[in-house]
C-alpha cells in the first residue's frame, strides 16, 4: 500500500453511513400511501430519455463528477469462483481506485471507492484487506439472489455476516409479495431483516426487473422505507435488466416523497448494467435535480457496479493528460 | 475560489457547457448583410434592419426590409415557376423533398446554433427537437408528394402560397409551411418573422444545394408591412402563424378575395390533472407544456387545472420542480430556459403579469440571468374570470385553478376563447379517454404534452384558427378538388300576380328548434310559380329568428352525441318519408321552378340522404403512425353548429346537399333556403318533423341571404358558415367570421344532380382532433 493510502482513514470516514445522517428508523405500513402511488411508464421514460439532453459537464467539472461516481462505487465482486485473493485484489483496487499520479494531479490523493461489496464467505479477507482505510465492507444477504431460501436461514445469514465484519448488508426482497400484492409480507420480511442487521446497514434489492411494471416498484420501495431500509437497491445484477434510469426516476422519486413525509432520507443504489463514465454522469445528474446535491454523497447513494470504474480511470486520464487512455495503463482490480 | 477538481468535487455544481457558435457566425458574417431569396438567388440587399441575439443583445445580421415590389417579383418568381414545378412527377418533387430532409441533417449543427443565436431558445431544443422535426417534416412531404397521383387523384395544387410564420419556432414553421406545398405542386413566397429570419436564409442555401428549381421557394424578409404586401398580393392562398389578432386582420384583409386561407394562432391550452394521475410525471409534464421555449409556444399548456383534493400536495412538488430549473445562455447544454425573444416582447410579459393582482405567485429560486429573461413563474388560486386566466401570456408563466369532477374540469377547460390543444392527466382509461373528446382542442395529449410529428395533424379550433398542418389533413390546406369550381348560378325568382290560389289558405312558416315558428318581424313577401301564380307567403327572417335557431341548435347537443348508427336511422326515416311524398314534392318542384325534373331533383334528394346515411358510420379518423409507443388517434368530430346558405337552383336538393352531411356528421344546422324557390324547404320541414328528427338539429329559415349573412357569420356560437347561394356572400361572410374566426366555405357551384356526394362535404362538417395516448404498463 502506498503511503496516501494509510493516511485515508480520517478523511473517508465521513462517507460511512452511520457517522452523518440519522438511520430510518421506518414507520407503520401506510396502504393508502402505498396504493396512492402511480407511475406513468411514457412519461417517465421521456424524462428518463431527454436528462442526458439536458444536462451536460465538461472539462474540469466533468472529472470533479467522475471522482465523486468513484467515491460512490460499491466495488463488487459476486462470482462462484471467488477466492480470498481475489477479494483481496479487488480490495486494493478500492482503497486505490485510480493511479497515484492522476491521484495527484486532481489534487484528491485520498479518494477511495465507496464500499466493497461480496458474498459472506468473503467478508473475513474483505475486513482484512481493507483493514485501517474505513472502506466499509458489504455482504450480499439473505439467499441472494434468488431469496428463496428458508426465512430463518435468511434472518441467520444476516446476523452471521454482521458478526463477520459486514458493515452493510444487501437483502433480496421476496419478489413474489409484490407480484402477489402481499404488501404486508414484505413489509414485515424487511421489519424483520433490518432488525436482523443490528447497526449494519440494509439495503433492500427490489430486483426491479423481476417486478413487472414501474408502478409496483414505486410500491414496493415505499414498502421497504416504511419498514426501515436505509438504501434501496435497484437489482442483484442477476436479472435479464438491471438498473435503468426509468426505474431509477421511479425509485428516487419514492425516496424524494418518503423524505418529505418523514424527514429520513434513504439511500439509492442503482446495481448493473452501468459500466460507461458517461451513464454514471448522467446518474448523477438525475440523483442532483431530482433528490438534490445532499444525495450526492455516499453515505446516500452508490453505484453497485464492477466494470466502471475501468473507464472512468481512463476518462481521468484522458482530462489530465489530454490523450485518450488504454486501459493496460491502469491496474485492474 | 471555486473551479478546482477538489473543490467542485465538493459542491457537485454544473459547470458552463457552451456550444461553439464559430461556423455559424462565420457562416453570417460571409453573407450579411441579407438580400432576399428571389428566383432561386440572393438579391443584394436593400434597406436593412439588425437582427439580434436576445441573449447578449448583440447585433448578429443585417436583414433586408422587402417592400411590395420585392413581394411582387417574388410572387411573380412562384407564378413562373408554379406550372413546371407542379407538372413535374411526384417522384421528381419526392426527390427534392427528401434532398432537403437529407441537407438539414446534414446541417444540423449549423442550423441548431443559428436557430439559437437568433431566437434564444436553449440549444438542447433547437438540436433535439427544432432540427430533427424539420428533418422528419421534409421526409414525411417527400413520401406525400411520392404518393400524390396515386393516392389523391381528385387534388390539384392551389398555385402561389404566402407563407407568413412565426418567431417561435422559425425554422421548424417553415417546415410545415413549405414541405405540404411543395409536395403538392405549389410553389411558396415565405416571410419569416422580422426578429428570426437567419435560418430561413440558411435555408435559401440549402434550397440551392438540394436543386429545387429557381422560383419554387421564395423567402422575402422583414416586418408586419411585408407580410401584408403578400396578404395583399397575387396569391391563391395565404398561411399563417401567428398572433389571433393578426390573424383576424388577414381573415378580413382577404375576405372576397378568393384566397385559400389557413390560420394557426393563439392558445391557452388547458393541463388538466386528476387525482390518481402520476403526479411527478405530471410535473415534469409541465416543464415541457410552459417551460419548454421560454413558454413562447402557440399550443403551451398555460392553463393548469387540478383537482382540489391534490391540489396543495401538486403546486408544493411543482415549486420544487420549478426552483431547480437552470435558466441562462442558452448556448449552454446544460440550460433549461433560454433568452426571450426580444426586449419588446418582454416587456409585454411583464405588463400582463403585473396587472394580474389577485393569486398566489411563486417566482422560480433560480439564478436569472440580467437581460432578456424572464423567471418561470406559477400563479395558483386563480379562477377562470380571470384576466390571466383567458389571455395568452406567451412566456414562462403558468396559472392554475382546481376543479373537483370532470365535468368540472371539462367545463373549466372549455371556458375559453380559444381551441388550440389540451393535456389530460390520468392513471384511468376511463377518465382520460372520457375527457379527451370533450375538450375543445385541435390536439389532446394524454398522460403527455407538445408531442408533435409530420404524421399527425396539428391546428386549432375557435379563435386558435382552422386548417390542420400535418397528416393526410394537412394537405387539404394546399390542394384544390381537381375538378375548378364554378360560380353559384343566379336564379332570379318568379314574378306575378298577387290574386289569391285556390284552396284553403296556408301560412309556411320558419322551422326553428322542430318547430314553425312565425318570423319575429312579422314580414313576408310573395312567391309566385313559374307561371305567375301566387304560391304563398314567404316569411323574412331577421336577425333575431337567427338568435333563436342558432339556439335551438346549440340546445340539440343529444344530436352530436347520439351514436353514428342512430343518426343513420333518423336519416333513412327522412328519405322513406320524402319518397312517400316524392311525387308532391315533383310537382310542386315543377312548378315552382319552370323545369321538368322535379322527379329527377325528388329522386337525387332521396340518394342524397342515403348516401350520407350510410356515411354516418363510415367516416372513420385514422391513427396516425406516429414515432411514439401509443396511438394518436385522428378523430372526426362535428363543428358544432353549422350555418348554410343553400343555392338558388334545387330548392330541395341543395338543401338536403347542405343539411344530410352535416347532420351525418353530428353538427346541427341553420339554414337558410333558396332565395329564388324558398317553399319547398319549408315543406321538407314538415317530412323532418315527421322522420324523428330531434327539435334543433335543422333549422330552416327563409328571407334575404345578403341581409341575413352578416349576422349569422358574425354569429359568434357558430362554427362554420358555407355559402352554396347565388347572391355573393364571399366578402361579407369571410368579414363577418373574422371576429371569432369561423370556418368559412364558399362552395360555389356544381350539378348538384350529379355533384355533392364528394368528401369534399364530410370533410367541411368535421373538425379533425388528434388525440395522443402514449401507453406502456
Amino acid at each position: 500500500m502506498t503511503a496516501h493510502t494509510q493516511d485515508a482513514t480520517a478523511t473517508t470516514t465521513a462517507h460511512l453511513p452511520q457517522t452523518v445522517e440519522p438511520r430510518n428508523p421506518g414507520q407503520g405500513l401506510d396502504m393508502d400511501w402505498v396504493m396512492r402511488t402511480q407511475a406513468n411508464r411514457s412519461a417517465i421514460e421521456r424524462r428518463a430519455v431527454t436528462l442526458p439532453g439536458r444536462r451536460s459537464v465538461k472539462k474540469t467539472y466533468q472529472a470533479a463528477w467522475l471522482a465523486r461516481a468513484i467515491s460512490c462505487i460499491d466495488l463488487t465482486t459476486l462470482a462462484g469462483d471467488d477466492t480470498d485473493g481475489r477479494v483481496r485484489r479487488l480490495c486494493a483496487k478500492g482503497r486505490a481506485p485510480v493511479r497515484p499520479d492522476l491521484l495527484r494531479a486532481l489534487d484528491l490523493p485520498d479518494l477511495t471507492v465507496g464500499a466493497i461489496c461480496v458474498y459472506h464467505d468473503m467478508i473475513a479477507p474483505a475486513v482484512s484487506a481493507l483493514q485501517g482505510s474505513g472502506i466499509p465492507v458489504a455482504a450480499v444477504s439473505t439467499g441472494f439472489p434468488a431469496g428463496l431460501s428458508p426465512f430463518h436461514l435468511r434472518i441467520a445469514e444476516i446476523e452471521q455476516s454482521v458478526k463477520a465484519g459486514a458493515s452493510e448488508i444487501d437483502i433480496v426482497i421476496s419478489r413474489r409479495h409484490v407480484l402477489t400484492r402481499n404488501w404486508q409480507a414484505l413489509f414485515e420480511e424487511m421489519r424483520a431483516f433490518r432488525a436482523a442487521c443490528g447497526t449494519a446497514h440494509v439495503k433492500a434489492i427490489l430486483a426491479t426487473g423481476e417486478l413487472g411494471t414501474l408502478q409496483d416498484v414505486g410500491r414496493a420501495s415505499l414498502v421497504c422505507m416504511m419498514a426501515g431500509a436505509d438504501f434501496i437497491k435497484t437489482s442483484t445484477g442477476k436479472e435479464p435488466i438491471n438498473a435503468t434510469l426509468p426505474v431509477t426516476l421511479v425509485m428516487i422519486r419514492a425516496i424524494r416523497e418518503y423524505y418529505e413525509a418523514t424527514g429520513y432520507r434513504v439511500g439509492y443504489k442503482p446495481a448493473g448494467g452501468i459500466s460507461k463514465a458517461k451513464d454514471a454522469l448522467v446518474y448523477l445528474s438525475m440523483i442532483k435535480d431530482e433528490l438534490g446535491d445532499r444525495w450526492l454523497r455516499p453515505d446516500l447513494f452508490r453505484f453497485g457496479a464492477s466494470s466502471l470504474l475501468g473507464d472512468i480511470e481512463r476518462q481521468l486520464e484522458h482530462h489530465v493528460t489530454g490523450a485518450y487512455s488504454a486501459a493496460w495503463r491502469h491496474g485492474i482490480g | 475560489m471555486s473551479g478546482t477538481v477538489k473543490e467542485i468535487f465538493e459542491s457537485m455544481d454544473y459547470g458552463p457547457a457552451p456550444e461553439a457558435t464559430d461556423d455559424a457566425l462565420a457562416w453570417i458574417a460571409a453573407r450579411t448583410p441579407f438580400g432576399h431569396y428571389i428566383d432561386g438567388k440572393m438579391t443584394s440587399a436593400g434597406t436593412t434592419f439588425a437582427t439580434c441575439n436576445p441573449a447578449t443583445g448583440a447585433e448578429l445580421a443585417q436583414i433586408s426590409q422587402g417592400g411590395d415590389g420585392d413581394v411582387a417579383r417574388a410572387v411573380t418568381a412562384a407564378r413562373n415557376a408554379q406550372p413546371a414545378w407542379a407538372a413535374q412527377s411526384g417522384h421528381e418533387r419526392a426527390r427534392v423533398l427528401y434532398a432537403l430532409a437529407r441537407l438539414v441533417q446534414k446541417h444540423a449543427r449549423l442550423l441548431a446554433v443559428l436557430e439559437t443565436l437568433d431566437n434564444g431558445k436553449p440549444i438542447r431544443e433547437s438540436r433535439d427537437i427544432d432540427i430533427p422535426l424539420v428533418a422528419r417534416h421534409f421526409y414525411y412531404h417527400a413520401g406525400m408528394a411520392q404518393l400524390m397521383t396515386s393516392e389523391l387523384p381528385d387534388r390539384a395544387p392551389l398555385g402561389v402560397c404566402g407563407q407568413i410564420i412565426p418567431w417561435n419556432f422559425p425554422l421548424l414553421m417553415l417546415a410545415w409551411k413549405v414541405a405540404p406545398a411543395l409536395a403538392m405542386g405549389n410553389t411558396v413566397v415565405l416571410k419569416p418573422a422580422e426578429w428570426t429570419s437567419l435560418t430561413a436564409l440558411c435555408f435559401a442555401w440549402i434550397c440551392d444545394q438540394a436543386g429545387v428549381p429557381p422560383g419554387v421557394v421564395n423567402i422575402v424578409t422583414g416586418d408586419g408591412t411585408t407580410g401584408a404586401a403578400i396578404v395583399d398580393a397575387e396569391v391563391d392562398k395565404i398561411a399563417f402563424t401567428g398572433s389571433t389578432d393578426v390573424g383576424r386582420h388577414i381573415r378580413k384583409a382577404t375576405a372576397g378575395s378568393g384566397k385559400a386561407l389557413t390560420l394557426e394562432l393563439g392558445g391557452k391550452s388547458p393541463y388538466i390533472v386528476f387525482e390518481d394521475a402520476d403526479i411527478d410525471s405530471a410535473v415534469e409534464g409541465l416543464v415541457d407544456a410552459i417551460w419548454f421555449n421560454q413558454g413562447q409556444v402557440c399550443c403551451a399548456g398555460s392553463r393548469l387545472i387540478v383537482q382540489e383534493g391534490i391540489a396543495k400536495t401538486f403546486y408544493a412538488r411543482l415549486r420544487r420542480r420549478m426552483d431547480g430549473l437552470r435558466i441562462g445562455n442558452p448556448l449552454d447544454k446544460a440550460i433549461d430556459i433560454g433568452a426571450v425573444v426580444n426586449p419588446e416582447h418582454l416587456a409585454r410579459i411583464h405588463a400582463l403579469v403585473d396587472g394580474q393582482t389577485t393569486g398566489d405567485v411563486h417566482v422560480a429560486a433560480c439564478d436569472v440571468p440580467d437581460g432578456c429573461y424572464y423567471p418561470p413563474t406559477l400563479i395558483t388560486g386563480l379562477a377562470p374570470a380571470d384576466q390571466l386566466m383567458q389571455e395568452e401570456i406567451f412566456g414562462p408563466v403558468l396559472v392554475a385553478t382546481t376543479f373537483r369532477t370532470p365535468s368540472e374540469a371539462m367545463q373549466i377547460a372549455n371556458s375559453t376563447r380559444y381551441g388550440l390543444a389540451a393535456s389530460v392527466w390520468s392513471e384511468n382509461i376511463n377518465t382520460a379517454l372520457d375527457i379527451a373528446p370533450k375538450l375543445v382542442a385541435g390536439v389532446v395529449w394524454v398522460n403527455g404534452t407538445n408531442m408533435f410529428d409530420a404524421a399527425a395533424g396539428f391546428g386549432g379550433m375557435r379563435e386558435s384558427g382552422f386548417g390542420r398542418e400535418g397528416g393526410w389533413e394537412g394537405l387539404r390546406a394546399y390542394t384544390r378538388s381537381a375538378t375548378p369550381a364554378t360560380p353559384a348560378p343566379v336564379v332570379a325568382p318568379f314574378d306575378g300576380n298577387d290574386s289569391a290560389p285556390l284552396g284553403v289558405d296556408r301560412t309556411p312558416k320558419l322551422y326553428i328548434g322542430g318547430k314553425q315558428a312565425r318570423p319575429d318581424g312579422g314580414q313576408s313577401r310573395l312567391a309566385y310559380d313559374a307561371h305567375g301564380t301566387l304560391a304563398g307567403q314567404i316569411p323574412l327572417a331577421n336577425r333575431k329568428d337567427i338568435r333563436n335557431a342558432v339556439e335551438a341548435a346549440q340546445k340539440a347537443t343529444g344530436w352530436a352525441s347520439a351514436s353514428a348508427h342512430n343518426r343513420a336511422q333518423v336519416m333513412y326515416y327522412i328519405g322513406e318519408n320524402l319518397s312517400a311524398r316524392a311525387d308532391e314534392f315533383a310537382a310542386r318542384l315543377d312548378a315552382m321552378t319552370g323545369r321538368d325534373d322535379g322527379k329527377d331533383e325528388v329522386t337525387a334528394a332521396v340518394e342524397r340522404l342515403f348516401t350520407y346515411a350510410a356515411w354516418c358510420d363510415k367516416f372513420d379518423g385514422r391513427v396516425a403512425n406516429v414515432p411514439i409507443r401509443g396511438l394518436a388517434v385522428a378523430l372526426h368530430e362535428p363543428c358544432g353548429v353549422i350555418a348554410g346558405f343553400c343555392p338558388d337552383d334545387r330548392p330541395l336538393l341543395g338543401l338536403v346537399s347542405l343539411m344530410a352531411p352535416a347532420i351525418a356528421m353530428g353538427n346541427r344546422v341553420v339554414l337558410v333556403a333558396s332565395r329564388s324557390v324558398p317553399l319547398p324547404a319549408l315543406e321538407f320541414a314538415q317530412v323532418l318533423e315527421t322522420s324523428d328528427v330531434p327539435g334543433g338539429v335543422v333549422n330552416i329559415l327563409t328571407g334575404n341571404h345578403a341581409e341575413l349573412a352578416p349576422a349569422l357569420a358574425s354569429h359568434m356560437d357558430i362554427a362554420a358558415v358555407w355559402s352554396f347561394s347565388g347572391a355573393d356572400l364571399a366578402t361579407v361572410i369571410e368579414m363577418g367570421a373574422a371576429r371569432t374566426l369561423t370556418r368559412t366555405w364558399i362552395g360555389g357551384g356544381r350539378d348538384w344532380l350529379s355533384g355533392g356526394n364528394d368528401q369534399e362535404f364530410l370533410e367541411a362538417a368535421t373538425e379533425v382532433k388528434t388525440v395522443w395516448v402514449p401507453y406502456g404498463a
